[in-house]
């Protein structure tokens, strides 16, 4: 179990594709040319439900491995942040130094996800997804019902980022490149965690855990252990959405929103780190959006029927409609190419067919 | 593919430059309720109630067109933070009238102290802090708070019904809170008792209540039910069919039309229910009766008479719609002098007149009820008695109010 070994791996791509710098480039310039409304609530909210998917996506995509409960351990560690921090309730509030405050709630988040993986990891698809969901639910009744720890229905309110470097980290422009540097750091840690050998491993014991076992690979151990880092990055995001809500009660981890988690994942792909981030997008837009585009009776349908289109034409979801979209558009310049040079051909062995 | 979305893009970009040239002779207005989750209906409802004041002045105030923005929540607090975000920051309201449910309220009220150009009205939210403690400058409250919709009922159940003890049950929550301190203050100060350990509280959205039923203890006088909407009926049903027989003494939304109303077994034994709240169905008076004429014919397919909802998000937009006539539609200097308008505004609403206390909280008459049994077959709730001008601290100071306390699970303690 030497870590190093177990973490070699390469993050080095070999030919940047030019559009993930015009990305980035539009990620970091976009506070400039947008309103503080579409920084905060559509970008930096996006980015926070993104990364959380993508702790999901890194399990399932992975590992195979479909957990609901990821809101849970986020919501874990926005709990931590407003009962050892500061509060403005009046319940707990302990009031630790904030990098103290932070550190520790992503840890225990962290372990968190490690039991609940500990707890879930002999099972497959349906169960898994049952007992994770359970936990969620569990999680949920637990803390609405426990008002010396928890403060029950109403939970904590007054929740702050810290002052620092005299930057108020709440004001739109700074949470959104706070959010942007975490969501890109977890990004770039699951890339190269699906490259690494630890990451390799996993994906093999996804496609056949008897046989890895077999090869005196530790299957039960991998996955426990995936639990652990996607808590680290669930954790975080975590952290980020409390200081984003300035408040944490049940309703932030009811099972609605932990169904959204898993709807985000699915809709965006599960298949790549970046599918995520799409769906986040998409579903931020279509959460604020689509009350304007319908009578207000009715939206929510709109957004599940968008949803329902997306994954019926889709199974890889956005990203996979994405690909299709360029393999497409390929094929057929490809075809367009091969008709100009065809004809050419064609008539040329009509001609030699005509002239035996 | 790419083109058409170049041309959609197009559109919306000339679309976002329309509305920006359009708003300066129209006013935009936010209404923001609980459109989806549990309190959907109730929800519904009280955008009948912006609809009905809205369509009375022609969607006309101050000289100006209301532009209607709506928002949705869910009776979270953060769901109703991130609509009225989206409300004021991208839709640039200048008022809002929400949100529906306690907890939001409070969430609301601390948002607003973030967005001083913008005027805040609430819906029906009726938790005490809302404006007791920490008011936000902006927020205004023309509905009045669940503690104000008790009044005199803790009397009338002590004096006129005779209940010396009585067990509660109530939702845990902000609102319910309210509505148990306003009960138990004047009961138990007359000489009530309502032990700490007879108070059961249970989840919003709770469907079992076969161990609540079961701890109920047999030497109390009657119960102080103060559930909502579905709970209420799911109580109800259950407490008949296990035999119960204590009386009852219901909180504002428990023995209301919402659940009166509802198919059921639910029948007889809640005949004699004392309640009381902001409204009563029955009162016989014209203003009330041409409240609940307008309503009906506007919309068939509503209930069958206003509920509070309706009502109070009635009340408070015909408020802002009141004090925009005032300043002419004004609103230039971030709507200072529209907050001065709304803070002196004194009018007269179905249930009688409102005027606002120095912490913008609405005084206003409180009806007291009694379940009985219509000539139809019917229940209806009787009004017993109209307590005039009830003020947040019930004509206590303000300072000799704060020494009762936060409502909570234990307040008052009532040994």
């Amino acid at each position: 179990m030497n870590s190093r070994r177990w973490f070699s791996g390469t993050l080095s791509e070999t030919g940047l594709h030019p559009s993930i710098l015009v990305v980035a480039i539009f990620l970091l310039a976009y506070p400039g040319f947008t309103s503080d409304f579409f920084t905060f609530q559509i970008g930096a909210y996006s980015l926070i439900l993104a990364t959380i998917a993508l702790s999901l996506m890194m399990l399932a995509g992975y590992g195979g491995m479909i957990s609901l409960a990821q809101l849970t351990v986020a919501g874990l560690a926005g709990y931590l942040i407003a009962i050892l921090g500061d509060n403005s309730v009046g319940v707990m509030g302990l009031g630790w130094p904030w990098w103290l405050t932070v550190i520790v709630a992503i840890s225990i988040a962290a372990l968190f996800s490690a039991f609940i993986g500990a707890i879930s990891v002999r099972t497959e698809g349906i169960y898994t997804i049952m007992i994770t969901l359970a936990i969620a639910v569990a999680f949920f009744y637990f803390v609405r019902q426990n008002y010396t720890i928890f403060n029950g229905f109403t939970g904590f309110a007054g929740v702050e980022p810290p002052n620092l470097f005299g930057v108020y980290w709440r004001s739109p422009v700074p949470f959104y490149y706070l959010c942007l540097t975490i969501a890109a750091i977890s990004l770039g840690a699951v890339f190269y965690i699906s490259r690494s050998t630890f990451g390799l491993s996993l994906q093999a014991i996804r496609d056949n855990p008897r046989r890895m076992r077999s090869l005196g690979f530790n299957v039960a151990f991998h996955r426990i252990f995936a639990y652990f880092l996607s808590g680290l990055i669930a954790g975080t995001a975590g952290v980020l959405l409390v200081w984003f809500n300035g408040r944490i009660s049940p309703g932030s981890i009811g099972v609605d929103v932990v169904i959204d988690i898993l709807v985000i994942a699915v809709v965006g792909g599960l298949r790549h780190p970046i599918g995520p981030f799409l769906g986040a997008i998409a579903f931020v837009l279509l959460e604020n959006f689509a009350i304007d585009l319908i009578d207000r009776e009715r939206f929510n349908t709109v957004i599940g029927l968008a949803f329902l289109l997306i994954v019926l034409y889709s199974p890889d979801g956005l990203l996979g409609l994405w690909n299709r979209l360029r393999e497409k558009l390929r094929s057929a310049k490809a075809d367009r190419l091969a008709l100009n040079g065809g004809n050419k051909v064609d008539a040329s062995s009509y001609e030699s067919l005509d002239n035996p | 593919m790419l083109k058409s979305l170049k041309r959609m893009l197009l559109a919306l970009a000339l679309l976002s430059v329309c509305t920006g040239a359009v708003a300066q002779d129209s006013i935009k207005m936010g209404a923001l309720a609980t459109l989806e989750g549990a309190f959907t209906v109730l929800g519904e409802d009280s955008m009948r109630g912006v609809q009905l004041a809205l369509a009375e002045f022609g969607h006309m105030a101050g000289g100006k067109k209301i532009e209607l923005i709506t928002g949705s929540s869910n009776a979270s607090p953060d769901s109703a933070i991130r609509a009225t975000r989206k409300l004021v920051e991208q839709d640039g309201i200048q008022v809002l009238i929400g949100p529906l449910s306690g907890s939001e309220g409070l969430a609301v009220k601390d948002y607003a102290k973030t967005q001083p150009n913008v005027t805040f009205l609430n819906g029906t939210s009726a938790a005490q802090d809302t404006t007791l403690r920490e008011p936000a400058d902006n927020f205004f409250r023309f509905s009045t708070d669940g503690a104000q919709w008790m009044a005199g009922l803790g009397e009338y159940a002590y004096n006129e019904k005779g209940y010396r003890s009585v067990a509660v049950l109530a939702e845990d929550y902000s609102f319910p809170y309210t509505q148990v301190f306003g009960f138990l203050e004047p009961f138990c100060r007359l000489g009530g008792k309502a032990p700490v350990d007879a108070r059961f509280w249970v989840p919003i959205g709770n469907k079992d209540y076969s161990s609540v039923i079961a701890a109920l203890p047999d030497d109390v006088d009657a119960i102080y039910v103060a559930l909502g909407g579905a709970d209420a009926v799911n109580f109800l049903t259950q407490y008949e069919q296990a035999g119960g027989e204590l009386p009852l003494v219901g909180g504002s939304i428990t023995v209301d039309q919402s659940v009166l109303g509802s198919k059921g077994q639910t029948r007889s034994f809640v005949v004699g229910t004392p309640s009381a709240g902001p409204i009563s169905d029955t009162w016989d008076d014209p203003r009330w009766n041409a409240f609940v004429s307008a309503y009906q014919e506007a919309f068939p397919d509503g209930f069958p008479s206003p509920s509070l909802f309706a009502h109070g998000y009635y009340i408070n937009t015909k408020a802002a719609l009141l004090a925009l006539d005032a300043v002419g539609g004004d609103l230039s200097d971030g709507g200072v002098k529209y907050r001065a308008a709304l803070s002196a505004l004194e009018f007269e609403t179905p249930t009688g007149m409102v005027k606002l206390d120095e912490r913008r909280n609405a005084i206003a008459d409180i009806f007291l009820t009694e379940v009985i049994e219509g000539p139809d077959g019917n229940l209806l709730n009787k009004t017993i008695k109209v307590v005039d001008q009830v003020s947040q601290t019930f004509g206590l100071s303000y300072e000799e109010f704060l020494k009762y306390g936060q409502v909570g699970r234990e307040n008052p303690s009532c040994e």
